[in-house]
């Protein structure tokens, strides 16, 4: 098969449609958003706009609180990372090296709430926010997420992989526990804490769902939301703000999966895998 | 009890705490709420016993909710997983173009579903939509995709195989380059067929991984929610309404909360019938490999 011409030709144009079956929305998206509403109606459809429509954009940006937004969506993703970090090492590394009473017990805790979905619970959820009064506002956002099963159970395999004796080394050394994972725990399983980072950051910074259920005015909405209101604007949908609209907020995931298509490809195709 | 001892138990807690309060507590406060009935604003909740349950069976909304997610669920993971495993089969190679190829198809799975959908209700569109120009070249024409309630259920599926498949074929490659290498070098000794090599060794070797996808892909489509809320409102006429926005619609609009929660509970049953299975065929399957 690999030595016929033929083939390869096929082959190859084979490989060139699928890049285009996933390729050809995106550009679709860009190319509708530099458009003139009227120009979005054209049949056939233009690719290539007649000019680039750059206020496209500033309409978009300008329609809602959007840098309000943008920054919620800011706190939100970066406000769970931190929190999940705080709470998973420690919690991951008391699973994974100290035998204590309850150890089986509390990560089959664990384990269960990583099979329990958010849209499972968010109506309790929500009953109980309100209740505590965090309802619209970033904590109802972020605590929720403060910790992850999921991240403790990728970590505790990690730590588990530390030589015993480098940990009895450092303890003559008089190290303390703390020092101990800071110092080497934490370096060792660095890859596994950047998979973990990228795989958690996509997720909250492209939730939709929770936000939605959670938030009822501007003060606390985040940009996926933004970008969805923008479709309930006047009577017709304009499509290419819509597209501009979306672009905001899908543009800096891109990027990111430009540079680090690899190690994001890793994490999810790894912790998919696990 | 001394430092030592006590150790653990502090690392722990705070991770703990956090699963209590928001996972562990809202179930049962949500099993809870299924036997009462409750309009969110009263005083008093009224327990009802099994009333929400028995209603909710005659309910002819309910019973077609019920049928539009398990239709949903099974088309999507059926064609995903057929999809990705050809291309599994056809991408699983070195290369720049390959590379490239896989990180095309991979791109959908991280960008936020609000995109996708919009994205999707504007290729769909019936009169300027994408689509229907494509379609319109080979003479098929003008198809209301998300308007006729016969095609929008399968409009949605569309949207979440083409999301899904750069994510499942990876896990198949990365499932097939786990095969050890010598298994085919027997095959090719015995000078087995290609056909014959994929169905008597591939497969088999890659039925965990075909296992996982299938359980894994059930579970999450069981929960769709972000595309229909955003594409179709669970419309025209119910044709897409499935568990998760029926759950979302009674609780935040008509305020029937004993009534969500239960249709919360029977979802939770479901998911939690999958994921036991799951485990259950695992525990067999682990000498496997």
């Amino acid at each position: 098969m690999k030595k016929n011409p033929f083939w390869k030709v096929i082959n190859g144009i084979g490989l060139l449609l699928l890049i285009c079956i996933f390729a050809l929305p995106f550009v679709w998206m860009i190319s509708t958003s530099f458009k003139t509403l009227g120009e979005t109606m054209t049949f056939p459809p233009n690719w290539i706009p007649n000019q680039l429509l750059w206020e496209n954009f500033s309409k978009a940006w300008n329609s809602g609180p959007f840098l309000k937004y943008f920054l919620n969506s800011t706190i939100v993703s970066v406000g769970i990372l931190i929190l999940q970090f705080a709470t998973i090492i420690p919690a991951a590394y008391a699973f994974a090296r100290y035998r204590f009473k309850g150890n089986n017990f509390f990560f089959g805790v664990t384990m269960v709430t990583l099979m329990i979905p958010t849209q499972l619970i968010f109506l309790p959820v929500y009953l109980q926010m309100s209740a505590f009064g965090l309802l619209d506002s970033l904590w109802g956002l972020i605590l929720p997420f403060a910790s992850s099963a999921f991240g403790i159970f990728l970590l505790r395999q990690s730590f588990k992989q530390v030589p015993e004796e480098l940990l009895e080394a450092a303890r003559l050394d008089q190290a303390s526990e703390w020092k101990i994972i800071i110092k080497i725990m934490v370096p060792m399983a660095k890859p596994v804490l950047i998979t973990f980072a990228m795989f958690s950051f996509i997720a909250h910074w492209n939730d939709y769902f929770w936000p939605l259920v959670m938030t009822t005015t501007e003060a606390s909405r985040t940009l996926p939301l933004g970008i969805a209101k923008l479709r309930e604007v006047d009577g017709g949908v304009a499509w290419n703000i819509l597209m501009a609209g979306n672009l905001i907020l899908v543009i800096p995931i891109l990027i990111i999966f430009f540079f680090g298509q690899r190690q994001i490809i890793r994490a999810f195709v790894y912790t998919g895998v696990k | 009890m001394s430092w030592i001892k006590a150790r653990p138990y502090v690392m722990i807690f705070p991770a703990i705490l956090v699963f209590t309060l928001f996972f562990l507590y809202p179930i049962g406060y949500m099993i809870f709420l299924s036997f009462h009935d409750w309009n969110f604003v009263s005083p008093v909740k009224e327990f009802v016993g099994f009333s929400n349950f028995t209603s909710l069976m005659e309910d002819a909304k309910f019973l077609q909710v019920l049928r539009n997610t398990f239709m949903y669920s099974g088309l999507t993971v059926f064609l995903t997983i057929s999809i990705s495993l050809l291309l599994a089969l056809w991408l699983n190679k070195k290369g720049a173009m390959y590379g490239m190829v896989q990180g095309a198809i991979f791109s959908p799975h991280i960008i936020s579903l609000v995109s996708i959908s919009m994205l999707w209700m504007w290729i769909m569109d019936t009169d300027y939509g994408l689509l229907n120009w494509f379609l319109g070249l080979f003479g098929i024409t003008n198809i209301p995709w998300l308007t006729d309630p016969k095609t929008s259920l399968l409009s949605l599926i569309i949207v979440a195989v083409w999301k899904g498949i750069g994510y499942y074929t990876l896990i198949f490659i990365a499932g097939l380059q786990s095969i050890p290498r010598d298994i085919y070098e027997a095959a090719a000794l015995d000078d087995t067929n290609r056909i014959r090599t994929f169905f008597k060794l591939t497969l088999p070797m890659l039925s965990p991984t075909l296992f996982f996808l299938t359980i894994i892909g059930l579970i999450g489509s069981f929960q769709v929610f972000e595309t229909i809320s955003i594409m179709t409102k669970g419309g025209p006429i119910n044709s897409t309404n499935t568990i998760v926005y029926y759950i979302y619609e009674n609780g935040f609009r008509f305020f029937k909360i004993g009534y969500a929660s239960t249709a919360g509970v029977i979802l939770l049953l479901i998911i939690g019938i999958f994921t036991v299975f799951y485990f259950k065929l695992l525990g067999r399957k682990v000498h496997y490999q």
